[in-house]
C-alpha cells in the first residue's frame, strides 16, 4: 500500500477529511517548488499533486495554463519534477501524486517513469487525457512499480464508464465536480452530488472531488460527502500573484489552513 | 490491408481516444449517432443533394495542358476542389457534420480554424441551417488570413482570437476543446480535419472520400486508366485522405502526401512530421507529432496556415508505416513558386496549401514522361492574396 492508501486509512480511523493541494511543479522555478510544497503541508495539506507542465493543456483553464508556461520557461521537465519530489521526500512523508498529460509520460517511457517515480518517493499518477480505454499499458507499468493510478470520473460519465474508472483506479477516485476546465468558481456545481452518490454505489474506494473549489465554504459542503477535497487553481493563482513576494510561503500556508478550516477540523 | 479503424478508432497503433473523461461519454454518443446516420439512406440523400446543389459537386477533373507541356513529362490532371462553394474541400465535411449535429439536436456549433477555410465553411453551414457558430482562431492566423476572418463574421459567426502558445491552429484546437468540455450538453464540436479522438478521423475521412471516388471515375472515363501518382498536401490531412481513399486498393497508384517544409530543417522551422516527428498524443489522438525530447509539442512554421500543425492525422501515420502512401515536403519557397507557375500556365491561383502538392508534382513531372499525375487542388488562393503580395513584391509596382 502506498502513502495514499495509508492516508485514507488514517483519515477514516480518525474521522477526518483530507485536503488535497495541487501546484504546478517548477512554477515559477524548479528550485522554488520544495519550499512551496512544505508551506502547503504546514498549512494542513494531506496530499500534494505535483503538476508536470505540458505545452498543450486542453483540460486546464487560464490560471494553470499560465503556471505551466512559467514552469516550462524555467526549464521544468519530468526529470526536474522527479528531482523536486526526491527533495520533498527527504523531509516529508506527505503523499505525492504526479498530475499531468500522457505525452510527457510516453516520451519519458512508461516503465522508466514508474521506476524512477517510485524511487523518487512518488506514490501515484493521474493523467487527464488517458482514457481508461487507452490506459492498459500505463496502469500495468505503474502497478508493477507499486504506484497508484488515479482516474477521473465526470458528471457526463455513464454508469458503464464509472465502473471502468473505479476498476482502473487505485488509491482513490477523483470526481470532477462539473463539466469544464480547471479553475475557481464562485459556487459549487449541482452536478457534484449525483456524481458522488452514483460513484459511491459502485466502489468502496475513497472519493475526492475537485475542479472549481476555492473557498472554505466549498470545502465544508463537499467535506460532508466525500473523503477528500482538491484545491488547485486558487493556490496557483495565489502563487502567481506573489511570485516575487517574500511572504508567498506564509500566505500559502495560511490560505491552506483557512481552506482546511472548512472541514471544521484544526490542522 | 484490413479495414481501418477498429471499434476504438485505431488505425494500427494510431488514433484512439485520448481526451478528458468529461468528453468520453459525449464522444461515444457522437460515434453512435454518426454510425446510425451513415447507415441511414435519408441522411445520405440529403447530404448528397446539398453537395450537388449547394456546394457544387461533382467538381471537375481538369487536364492541365499548359502546365504539363511547360514541365515536359507527366500528363497532369487537376481535381478542382477549389471550385466548390466557399473555395475549398472543407465544405464537404462541414455539410456532413452539420447535418449530423442537427440530427443530434445540437444548436450551437464550435470549430477551430487555421487558414480560415474550415472556419468559413463552418460559418457557412451554420448560416444555412440556422445554428449559432463560434470559431476559434489563433491570433497569428487571424493576422495572416484576415479576409477569412471578415467572411466568417459576415456569415454571422463569432470569431474568437486565441493568444496562447504559437497563436496558430494547435492553440485554436485546444481552445475549442476547452469550450466543448465546458458546454458539452448543447454544443457540437465540428472538427475540420482527420485529427482528434475517434470518430473524428474516420468520420471526416468518410465525408471527404467523395473527392477520390469522383476522381477515380473521372480519370478512368477520360484516360481509360488509373493515374500513376496522386499528389495532395497534408496538414491534418483531410483533403489527402479524401482523394487517396478510393485508390487504396489500387497498388499501382502511388499516393504522395506533401507536408509543409517551411523555411528550413530545424525544429520550429517546418511542419513536416516525418522529418523529426515521433509518435505521441496530442488533442485526442496518437500519431506522429513534432515534439522535443521532453514530450512538449514543438512550434511549427509554414507560410501556409492550413498546414502549420504539429500532428498528422492517425490514418496517415498508418498508411506511412504500411508504406501504402509516401510522404515528402515542399518548402515555403517551392510552394510560392508553384502557385505562380499554376497561375501563369493555367489561370488557376491555388491556395498556398494546395500549392505544396503542385510543387511536388512539378518537381517530379519532367522525369515522368508517359506517366499520369493527379493533383488535388484542395482550395483556391483568394484568401492568400495578401501573402502572395508580400512575396511577389515585383508584381505590386505600378
Amino acid at each position: 500500500m502506498t502513502r495514499i492508501g495509508r492516508l485514507f486509512d488514517c483519515l477514516r480511523r480518525d474521522g477526518r477529511k483530507g485536503l488535497i493541494a495541487y501546484l504546478t511543479a517548477g512554477d515559477p522555478a524548479p528550485e522554488r517548488t520544495p519550499a512551496l510544497v512544505e508551506a502547503l503541508v504546514r498549512g494542513g495539506a494531506d496530499l500534494v499533486e505535483l503538476g508536470v507542465p505540458f505545452s498543450d493543456p486542453i483540460a486546464d483553464g487560464p490560471v494553470i495554463q499560465r503556471a505551466g508556461e512559467r514552469a516550462l520557461k524555467a526549464g521544468t521537465n519530468m526529470k526536474a519534477v522527479l528531482a523536486i519530489a526526491e527533495e520533498i521526500r527527504g523531509r516529508s512523508e506527505v503523499p505525492l501524486l504526479l498530475f499531468t498529460y500522457l505525452n510527457p509520460v510516453l516520451r519519458y517511457g512508461l516503465d522508466r517513469l514508474a521506476r524512477d517515480a517510485a524511487a523518487a518517493g512518488i506514490d501515484g499518477c493521474l493523467l487527464t487525457d488517458a482514457s481508461v480505454e487507452e490506459a492498459g499499458d500505463y496502469v500495468a507499468a505503474m502497478h508493477r512499480h507499486g504506484l497508484d493510478t488515479v482516474f477521473l470520473a465526470a458528471p457526463t460519465s455513464t454508469e458503464r464508464r464509472m465502473r471502468l474508472v473505479a476498476q482502473y483506479s487505485t488509491g482513490f477516485v477523483y470526481l470532477v465536480s462539473r463539466t469544464g476546465v480547471t479553475g475557481e468558481r464562485e459556487s459549487l456545481s449541482a452536478a457534484a452530488g449525483p456524481l458522488i452518490r452514483a460513484m459511491r454505489a459502485i466502489t468502496d474506494l475513497p472519493l475526492a472531488v475537485g475542479f472549481g473549489i476555492s473557498k472554505p465554504e466549498h470545502v465544508a459542503e463537499l467535506g460532508r460527502q466525500v473523503e477528500a477535497v482538491v484545491v488547485g487553481s486558487a493556490l496557483v493563482r495565489l502563487i502567481e500573484r506573489n511570485l516575487d513576494n517574500a511572504s508567498l510561503e506564509i500566505q500559502l500556508e495560511s490560505f491552506v489552513r483557512e481552506l482546511k478550516h472548512g472541514f471544521g477540523v484544526r490542522p | 490491408m484490413t479495414p481501418q479503424p477498429d471499434q476504438g478508432g485505431h488505425f494500427g497503433p494510431y488514433g484512439g481516444r485520448y481526451v478528458p473523461e468529461v468528453l468520453m461519454a459525449p464522444i461515444e454518443e457522437l460515434a453512435e449517432a454518426y454510425l446510425a446516420a451513415r447507415a441511414d439512406p435519408a441522411f445520405q440523400s440529403e447530404l448528397n443533394e446539398l453537395l450537388r446543389t449547394y456546394a457544387g459537386r461533382p467538381t471537375p477533373l481538369y487536364f492541365a495542358r499548359r502546365l504539363s507541356e511547360t514541365l515536359g513529362g507527366a500528363r497532369i490532371w487537376l481535381k478542382r476542389e477549389d471550385l466548390l462553394h466557399t473555395g475549398a474541400h472543407k465544405i464537404n465535411n462541414c455539410l456532413g457534420q452539420a447535418l449530423l449535429a442537427r440530427r443530434m439536436g445540437k444548436r450551437r456549433i464550435i470549430a477551430e480554424t487555421g487558414a480560415g477555410q474550415h472556419g468559413v465553411a463552418t460559418a457557412t453551414v451554420c448560416a444555412l441551417l440556422g445554428f449559432e457558430c463560434v470559431v476559434y482562431m489563433g491570433e497569428e492566423d487571424m493576422r495572416r488570413q484576415r479576409l477569412n476572418v471578415f467572411r466568417m463574421r459576415m456569415l454571422g459567426a463569432r470569431v474568437v482570437g486565441v493568444s496562447a502558445g504559437s497563436r496558430t491552429l494547435k492553440d485554436a484546437i485546444s481552445e475549442a476543446m476547452r469550450d466543448w468540455v465546458s458546454n458539452v450538453a448543447g454544443t457540437y464540436y465540428l472538427l475540420g480535419s482527420v485529427l482528434g479522438a475517434h470518430p473524428y478521423p474516420m468520420m471526416v475521412r468518410d465525408f471527404q472520400k467523395v473527392i477520390g471516388e469522383e476522381a477515380r471515375a473521372q480519370v478512368l472515363a477520360a484516360e481509360g486508366r488509373l493515374p500513376d501518382a496522386i499528389f495532395a498536401c497534408v496538414g491534418g490531412g483531410s483533403n489527402a485522405i479524401g482523394i487517396f481513399h478510393a485508390f487504396l486498393p489500387d497498388p499501382s497508384v502511388a499516393l504522395i502526401g506533401v507536408e509543409a517544409g517551411g523555411r528550413g530543417a530545424g525544429i520550429g522551422d517546418h511542419a513536416a512530421r516525418y522529418r523529426g516527428g515521433a509518435p505521441g498524443v496530442l488533442q485526442g489522438a496518437y500519431s506522429y507529432v513534432l515534439q522535443d525530447e521532453d514530450g512538449q509539442i514543438a512550434l511549427t512554421h509554414s507560410v501556409s496556415a492550413g498546414l502549420d500543425y504539429a500532428m498528422i492525422g492517425p490514418e496517415h501515420a498508418w498508411l506511412h508505416d504500411q508504406h501504402r502512401a509516401e510522404y515528402t515536403a515542399a518548402s515555403d519557397a517551392e510552394a510560392l513558386d508553384a502557385a505562380r507557375l499554376l497561375s501563369r500556365t493555367e489561370g488557376i491561383i491555388p491556395a498556398l496549401e494546395s500549392a505544396h502538392a503542385v510543387a511536388e508534382a512539378a518537381k517530379r513531372a519532367p522525369a515522368a514522361g508517359g506517366k499520369l499525375f493527379l493533383v488535388n487542388v484542395s482550395g483556391r488562393g483568394d484568401k492568400d492574396i495578401d501573402i502572395y503580395r508580400e512575396n511577389f513584391k515585383e508584381l505590386d509596382q505600378s
